[in-house]
């Protein structure tokens, strides 16, 4: 056979399986998850796991309650911070604001996102924690560290915002002139117009947009774990420390095989994560398929 | 086969009494992104009939229609100047309230663009952002105007379905009859029936006609035929003049200038 042609048939059955090999090491950490965490799983029935709240790992009691539960709270204050605030900037740059400013803000905002987690948990440790510390919690007459949950959410929601502002961004502004006019022409003004048009609109791949964040928010370890507090108790106010999954993970790791089922419970720890997060971006994929299909 | 709505003399609350036109256009220079787009355009559109604008593509006749109801104010790099009077009110003027003076206007654009809601909402939405909130009064609205297009009996039974739903001849009717809604006096047509079929274009051809009555109405065509069938004046523009405006027979049997000849005659297009 000619050289060419073999070369041909080379280059694109050896890619194949190198993409193959990729796809492989994802089943294959999912796999080493399941495996690894099985002696948890063996020892433990499941709904204890995930429901009870007592952390003690020397006594082999293993409820992964606060460590789910703060994930939560981090991420919910996160998005109730991030969600509001990113959807008036996306209509703002996109609606209001000159070709100039927003040919300006947009690269910009790309690079928000790409600063290193830890650059964001220092700016916590220095700026956020002091601020709930001094001038929030005693604005509700508090006195504490400020390592808590609202300053991991604070944190997070300064991360997310990128992602997700320049997923908003590109929605609104592939929604049609004319649809604009169409209620502009009846009389209504910008500001209704936004709101009863665009954002409706635009709702799929807004909600596209949070479902994104929210898996990034829930995978997000360093910038989190050095502001929250790492107590592994369930938060019951936002000036609670919190104890996300992803900081257990990171802040044991080094001492996880001197404790029985320590390990187990870390790598089940690291099963649920992801799963939620295969969760959600397939979630938001699918959200965004259906946005992008032809009507 | 398809039966025309008789519009009754009652549901007419806006009968143009006034004996100035409805319309007029002064001095009106419009300069996109430096290039003049209309030049020196004077105008006064006859009340009660339909006038059409044609031209070939690229002349100004969109710009021209959407000069009318102040579109043209969000797009970049537009300067107006001159005036246009509507009942005698000079919309460009400083103090001019633009939501007032779109509503007057009701546009339907070349292809059908619903609201994304529902039949129902997409005819009420002009009502309630004007402020009419009784349920009984909205619905009552709705009904009329469905009427008015012929559309009641197609979708009465569905009104809380989505408006996409509908087929795009469908789609254009609940557009118009979402415009007639704010109780404008104008209608104002950009080449509204170029993504139709055959049969819906005759539909709204002959609802234009019908709402001639109660509006003046300005359409954009680059079909000729649709010009005579439809309009009693016609406006020729080209490269951004006003070449002749007359009558339409007038106009397309003996126009008076060249060039409007040629375009006639399909020379140019």
């Amino acid at each position: 056979m000619d050289r060419r042609i073999v070369k041909d048939k080379l280059v694109k059955n050896s890619s194949a399986l190198l993409l193959g090999f990729m796809l492989l090491v994802v089943l294959l950490i999912f796999i080493g998850l399941i495996l690894k965490s099985q002696p948890l799983l063996e020892s433990h029935p499941l709904g204890d796991i995930l429901s009870k709240s007592v952390w003690a790992p020397m006594k082999g009691e293993f409820g992964f309650l606060p460590f789910i539960l703060g994930t939560v709270w981090v991420t919910l204050i996160a998005l109730l911070i991030a969600v509001p605030l990113c959807i008036l900037a996306a209509v703002y740059l996109v609606e209001y604001a000159e070709d100039r400013l927003r040919n300006m803000v947009l690269p910009l905002v790309n690079v928000l996102a790409a600063i290193p987690p830890v650059l964001y948990g220092v700016w916590g440790v220095l700026f956020v924690v002091p601020v709930i510390r001094d001038v929030i919690a005693p604005l509700f007459g508090l006195q504490i560290s400020g390592y808590s949950v609202f300053a991991g959410g604070m944190v997070l929601a300064v991360m997310i915002f990128p992602i997700m502002m320049s997923i908003m961004v590109e929605v609104i502004q592939t929604i049609p002139q004319e649809l604009k006019a169409v209620s502009l022409s009846l009389g209504a003004t910008k500001w209704e117009t936004i709101q009863h048009v665009i954002l409706k609109k635009a709702r799929p791949g807004i909600i596209a947009a949070v479902v994104l964040a929210i898996s990034r928010a829930f995978g997000e370890t360093i910038a989190v774990l050095m502001v929250c507090g790492n107590i592994p108790k369930v938060p019951n106010s936002l000036f609670d420390a919190g104890y996300p999954i992803p900081a257990l993970i990171a802040n044991n790791f080094g001492e996880m095989m001197s404790i029985p089922l320590y390990d187990a419970a870390l790598m089940f720890a690291a099963l649920l994560l992801f799963i939620i997060i295969f969760g959600f971006n397939l979630l938001s994929r699918l959200i965004l398929n259906k946005l992008e299909a032809p009507h | 086969m398809y039966s025309f709505p008789i519009l009754q003399a009652e549901e007419t609350p806006n009968i143009i009494s006034l004996k100035q036109p409805h319309i007029q256009i002064k001095d009106l220079h419009v300069v996109v992104e430096g290039q003049e787009i209309l030049k020196n355009i004077n105008l006064s559109i006859p009340n009660n009939s339909v006038t059409s604008i044609i031209g070939p593509s690229g002349c100004g006749k969109t710009t021209l229609l959407k000069t009318l109801n102040r579109l043209l104010d969000d797009s970049k790099d537009v300067e107006i100047s001159g005036s246009v009077l509507v009942n005698g009110e000079d919309i460009y003027a400083k103090n001019a309230e633009v939501t007032h003076i779109r509503k007057k206007m009701g546009l339907l654009s070349q292809k059908p663009f619903t609201l994304p809601m529902s039949i129902f909402e997409n005819i009420a939405y002009g009502p309630k952002i004007h402020g009419e909130k009784d349920k009984g009064k909205l619905k009552a609205i709705v009904e009329q105007q469905l009427r008015n297009v012929g559309l009641w009996e197609e979708v009465k039974d569905r009104l809380d379905s989505s408006a996409t739903r509908l087929s795009i001849g469908q789609q254009q009717r609940l557009c118009l009859a979402r415009g007639l809604a704010v109780e404008p006096e104008i209608i104002l047509g950009d080449e509204s029936t170029s993504a139709l079929d055959p049969i819906s274009t005759q539909i709204i051809e002959n609802l234009l006609m019908d709402l001639k009555q109660r509006y003046t109405i300005v359409l954009v065509t680059h079909i000729l035929r649709q010009a005579r069938r439809v309009s009693d004046y016609i406006l020729f523009l080209y490269q951004g003049e006003v070449i002749e405006f007359g009558k339409t027979e007038e106009l397309l049997l003996h126009p008076k200038h060249e060039i409007t000849k040629q375009y006639v005659k399909g020379f140019i297009s």
